[in-house]
C-alpha cells in the first residue's frame, strides 16, 4: 500500500473540505419542516374524518389513523415514488409512522427475489430492525427506572 | 524490455481493439451520450425477475454485440477476461456463461475494465491468446442494494453521492492491426488516504488516480500535453476537482484535456445524478462508446484512460475502516490502417 503519512492525510482531508460542496443547512431545514409538518398534518386531517364520520372516539381513532398513514406509505413505496420524494424532502420524510412503512416496505420489496420467507421474512426489518431493538431496550431501562423511583 | 519504470507495461506488438459493444440503461441512453451506445434501453424498471439476472443480461448481451461486430463465434475466443461489482463477480460469471471459452474474472471495483484491457493485452503481447475479449458491467439497483439500501428507502443522499450507471461494455482485443490499439497500462497500487465517508468515493479515489498518472509519467518519460484526453472512470464533480488539485500540486497542469467518464454519462440535471456516475459500466461504456471512437475519427491520436475503484465493502465500511482505492490506466492510440 502507498503508505499515506498522517501529515498527508489531514492535508488532503484540508483540501477534501475546501472541495465539499456546502450541504444545504438551511434549505433542508425548511423542507424537513414543511414535509414533516405536511404529514402530520395529512394524519391530522384522517383522524378528525375517523372522529366526524367514523363516530370513532379520539383516542379510538388513532389506530385506524396510522393504519391509513402505513398505507399511503407503502402504497407510494410500491410505486417508486417515495425514495424520490425523500430525497428532496430530506428528514421530513422520516416522521415516525410513514418513514418506519418505508423502511419496511422498502426491504420486503428489494428482497422479494430471493423468496418469501430467506428474501422478505429474513429481510424486512433490516433497516427498521434497530429501531424496534433501541425502542424496546430503552423502554424497558426507563420502565425499570420508573419502578425503582415509585416503589423505593 | 516490455516493463518501463516501477509500474508500466508496454506492448510493442501492439493488440488491437477490432470490435466493441455497449448495452446503456435508460438514464445513461437519455445522457449526453445516448446515441453512442450500440444498445439503448427504454424500459424503465426490473425487466427480469432480479435487478442481478437483469444486470447480467445486460453483459451478455455487450458480449454478443462485440462478437457480432467482430464476426467471430465464441470458439474463436481464447480467453475472456472481465468482471464487475457484485460479489463473487455474479454478473461475469453468470452472465457470460453460455459464452464457452477460457474466462479469467478480475476485480477493482470500478476500475476493473482497465485491469481487464491491461490482463488481455498483456496475453495478446505473450502469445497466450491472439483473440481476447473483455468487459465490465454495473447496475445501479444492484450495486444500491449491495453497497447502499433498498432501492426504494427513503434518504437524502448528499450532493457528492455518485449515481451507479447501469450498463455494460466489452471488445474484443487482438493481435490483429486495427484502428485503435493498446500500447501502455500502468498498473496502480492501492492508496489510501483516510476517507471514510462511503457518500464521498471520489475523494477515497482521487488520489490513487493521481499516483497512477504520476507514475506513468514517470516511468514512461511523456508529459500531459502528449495526450489528447485524460480521462479517469467515476471521480465524480468532487473527485475531479481534487484531481486537478493534487496534479496541480505534483506541478502538472492538465488544463482541458483532463476529463471523467463520470462527469460524461450524465447531464447534471438528469434524475439522481448528484456528483456524477460510478461504476464498473461508466469507464466501460463512455471509453468503448465514445472516447475511442474520438481515435477512430481522427480527432485524437493518442489517449488515457485512468478507472478508479473504491476497493470498499459494506462490511469494511460498517467496520469503519477508511477506503483504500486504486486506478489502472491505459493508453490507446490511433493506427492508421493499411486497406491496400
Amino acid at each position: 500500500m502507498k503508505a499515506a503519512s498522517r501529515d498527508d492525510r489531514v492535508t488532503y482531508q484540508q483540501l477534501v473540505d475546501r472541495n465539499r460542496p456546502a450541504r444545504p443547512v438551511v434549505a433542508n431545514t425548511i423542507r424537513a419542516f414543511v414535509v414533516g409538518g405536511g404529514i402530520c398534518v395529512i394524519g391530522q386531517v384522517v383522524q378528525t374524518v375517523f372522529v366526524r364520520f367514523g363516530h370513532f372516539s379520539q383516542t379510538d381513532a388513532a389506530n385506524p389513523t396510522v393504519a391509513v398513514m402505513i398505507f399511503l406509505s407503502v402504497l407510494f413505496t410500491s410505486l417508486g415514488v417515495y425514495d424520490r420524494f425523500a430525497q428532496w424532502a430530506g428528514a421530513g420524510s422520516a416522521v415516525p409512522v410513514t418513514g418506519f412503512a418505508n423502511t419496511m416496505a422498502a426491504a420486503a420489496i428489494e428482497h422479494r427475489s430471493e423468496g418469501w420467507v430467506a428474501g422478505i421474512g429474513g429481510n424486512m426489518f433490516k433497516l427498521a430492525g434497530p429501531v424496534i431493538v433501541y425502542g424496546v431496550v430503552s423502554a424497558f431501562v426507563v420502565a425499570i427506572v420508573r419502578f425503582a423511583l415509585t416503589h423505593l | 524490455m516490455p516493463k518501463v519504470g516501477r509500474q508500466t507495461w508496454v506492448f510493442p506488438s501492439a493488440p488491437g481493439v477490432i470490435a466493441t459493444g455497449t448495452v446503456a440503461g435508460k438514464v445513461e441512453s437519455e445522457g449526453p451520450l445516448g446515441a453512442c451506445f450500440d444498445v439503448q434501453i427504454t424500459e424503465a424498471g426490473m425487466q427480469g425477475p432480479s435487478w442481478e439476472k437483469d444486470e447480467q443480461a445486460l453483459f451478455y448481451r455487450a458480449a454478443e454485440t462485440a462478437l457480432r461486430k467482430a464476426n467471430l463465434r465464441p470458439q474463436d475466443l481464447d480467453l475472456v477476461i472481465g468482471g464487475d461489482l457484485n460479489a463473487q463477480l455474479t454478473g461475469f460469471y453468470y452472465g457470460l456463461r453460455e459464452i464457452a471459452a477460457p474466462k479469467l474474472g478480475v476485480y477493482s471495483a470500478c476500475s476493473t475494465f482497465t485491469e481487464s484491457v491491461a490482463v488481455a493485452a498483456l496475453a495478446l503481447e505473450a502469445g497466450f491468446a491472439e483473440r481476447v475479449l473483455i468487459g465490465a458491467c454495473s447496475h445501479n439497483s444492484s450495486a444500491e442494494r449491495q453497497f447502499r439500501f433498498p432501492t426504494e428507502y427513503g434518504v437524502q443522499k448528499p450532493a457528492t453521492a455518485q449515481r451507479t450507471v447501469t450498463g455494460a461494455g466489452a471488445a474484443v482485443l487482438s493481435q490483429e492491426v486495427a484502428p485503435v490499439v493498446v500500447t501502455a497500462a500502468t498498473i496502480g497500487e492501492v492508496v489510501d488516504y483516510g476517507i471514510t465517508d462511503a457518500w464521498e468515493y471520489g475523494a477515497a479515489m482521487a488520489p490513487a488516480a493521481a499516483h497512477t498518472i504520476g507514475a506513468h509519467l514517470t516511468d514512461t518519460g511523456r508529459s500531459l500535453a502528449d495526450f489528447d484526453c485524460i480521462a479517469t472512470g467515476d471521480l465524480g464533480r468532487m473527485g475531479h476537482a481534487l484531481l486537478r488539485d493534487l496534479l496541480g500540486q505534483a506541478g502538472h497542469d492538465p488544463g482541458e484535456c483532463l476529463t471523467d467518464c463520470g462527469l460524461l454519462i450524465f447531464r447534471p440535471d438528469q434524475p439522481e445524478v448528484m456528483a456524477g456516475g460510478s461504476g464498473a459500466a461508466c469507464s466501460a461504456l463512455v471509453t468503448l462508446g465514445h472516447l475511442l471512437e474520438q481515435l477512430k475519427n481522427g480527432s485524437w491520436q493518442r489517449i488515457l484512460v485512468c478507472a478508479t475503484g473504491a476497493l470498499l465493502s459494506q462490511v469494511m465500511s460498517q467496520q469503519k475502516e477508511t477506503i483504500p482505492s486504486i486506478s489502472h490506466a491505459i493508453v490507446f492510440e490511433r493506427r492508421e490502417v493499411n486497406h491496400a
